[in-house]
């Protein structure tokens, strides 16, 4: 008896359907972390500066939502009800401390360059929001697609507010990684180099300067503003009427 | 779910992730020390970025064995007290400035990295002060007449990014200091870092503006960690300057 319902089970849920790929890409833009739920606002302000630290960062929450998802709904009918924030903190901990320990072997100047907010994961509302939504009711294989949904969805806000800040706050992009481009500012390494007397680049780009307030954190709250304005009145279905 | 089962599960549970992580720091903690100390010796070798550049090594591109080698080969270290004597029992790669702070100032140890490149010898000197937020570092390399500064490297722990963090990232800035002097004549003066522009261009820099209290720590940061090694400037020195008479 027990096998045929499994099987049914199995027949109604496909490796890869429609729902499956729903949980992969609502989070991208319907339902995003960041400009839809609000959640893990405090990494996204902080590890914007540049693209390069926000695209480790988004791999990192990727991978840590992803695993601890799964950890997390393969343990679900085992973690006793009592402890189960504890439980998932636990995972989320493990999982991050081992994403540290990795980053620091592997690329030791972004280990710095990120510093508190690799461990600040841990405290991203967004894993243990969905371990409590999600996790803790689903199967593992749902459980670990919809964990690397809101991770993807959190990244890709990450890597856009990253982008915008970056070339109009430094005025390069992937600064500190192997494919660094320097698009504009004053210098012989730039691409427009606004600093070369009597050529066209000082006609037409002489005026520019790299706007400062990019590089603070406070940009990266006008940039997520500006996202959820956008995506708002894009979108019918959000728009608050109340 | 009895308390009993809740006691077994949260045992199994810190029974495995401990074995875990404690499984991942052996295996990868020999990497990140190495990575460590990669970093830290570019970090020293930076304040050397122009004579360095001069002979065709700029420090962003060396490879972390090229670092290696270059402290291998063309760099002494020696570690000094207050009081100019030398203290063999330590490396000067191993001082940690920071906890150097921390003890009473005739028991610090100072680091000092001599480096011979194309004929040519500079002193590196590590210093550590106060910026806005927190701790602020830097190393400053000295010329053979430990008075002529041939180049810095400063790094924090949060300063404010686009405005105290331009210490670090500010190259242009940094590349004020080479050239200048820290004694004027014979008296010490170290690097000023002034707000709203240098006057004395042998001896001061221009601040940088929305960073004045950072500016400020680097002033005083210098000052403070340039004279400590004054003992040691005078005997390295003494010699030389004998000569020239």
């Amino acid at each position: 008896m027990a096998t045929s319902t499994e099987a049914k089970v199995a027949e109604k849920e496909p490796l890869f359907g429609k729902k499956e790929k729903a949980l992969l890409t609502d989070p991208l833009l319907d339902n995003n972390p960041i400009t839809i739920q609000v959640l893990g606002v405090c990494s996204a302000l902080a590890v914007t500066s540049l693209i390069y630290p926000s695209l480790v960062m988004a791999v990192a929450v990727v991978f840590v939502c992803a695993f601890s998802s799964l950890a997390t709904s393969i343990l679900r009918n085992t973690i006793p009800k009592a402890v189960r924030l504890i439980v998932q903190l636990v995972i989320i901990a493990t999982l991050v401390t081992l994403v540290n320990e990795a980053l620091k072997a592997i690329n030791y100047p972004v280990y710095k360059q990120l510093s508190v907010y690799i461990g600040l994961i841990i405290t991203n509302c967004i894993v243990m929001g969905r371990l409590e939504a999600f996790a803790m009711a689903n199967k593992p294989w749902r459980s670990f697609l919809d964990g690397i949904g809101n991770g993807l969805g959190y990244g890709l806000i990450l890597v856009v507010v990253g982008a915008v800040r970056e070339i109009f706050g430094k005025g390069s992009l992937f600064a500190g990684s192997g494919i660094a481009m320097n698009i504009i500012g004053a210098g012989p390494q730039y691409w427009i180099d606004t600093a070369t007397a009597g050529q066209w680049g000082n006609t037409f780009f002489g005026w520019y300067a790299n706007n400062n307030l990019m590089v603070m954190s406070v940009a990266a709250m006008f940039v997520i503003a500006v996202l959820i304005w956008i995506q708002r009145s894009r979108n019918p279905k959000l728009v608050d009427i109340s | 779910m009895s308390t009993r089962y809740i006691y077994i599960f949260a045992l199994v549970m810190t029974v495995v992730v401990a074995l875990l992580l404690a499984g991942s720091k052996v295996v990868l903690e020999p990497i990140a020390s190495k990575n460590e100390d990669i970093f830290n010796k570019r970090q020293i070798l930076e304040a050397i970025a122009t004579p360095l550049e001069e002979a065709g090594k700029a420090v962003a591109s060396l490879s972390d064995q090229e670092v290696l080698d270059i402290f291998e080969k063309q760099v002494e270290q020696a570690v000094v007290t207050a009081d100019g004597a030398s203290v063999e029992s330590i490396k000067a790669i191993d001082v940690d400035m920071a906890k150097e702070r921390k003890k009473p100032e005739a028991e610090r140890m100072y680091p000092v990295y001599e480096v011979s490149l194309d004929g040519k010898s500079f002193y590196i000197f590590s210093v550590r002060g106060s910026g806005l937020w927190d701790a602020i570092w830097g190393n400053i390399a000295l010329e053979e007449d430990m008075n002529t500064v041939a180049g810095v490297s400063f790094d924090h722990a949060g300063e404010t990014p686009g405005l105290g963090a331009e210490i670090k990232d500010n190259n242009a800035w940094k590349a004020q200091f080479v050239g200048k002097k820290i004694y004027d004549g014979d008296k010490y003066v170290s690097v000023y870092v002034r707000k709203g522009g240098a006057i004395d261009m042998e001896h001061e820099v221009d601040g940088l503006s929305g960073a004045t209290v950072t500016a400020d720590g680097v002033t005083k940061m210098l000052y403070d960690g340039l004279k400590a090694y004054e003992p040691y400037m005078e005997d390295a020195e003494g010699p030389t300057s004998m000569n020239l008479q």
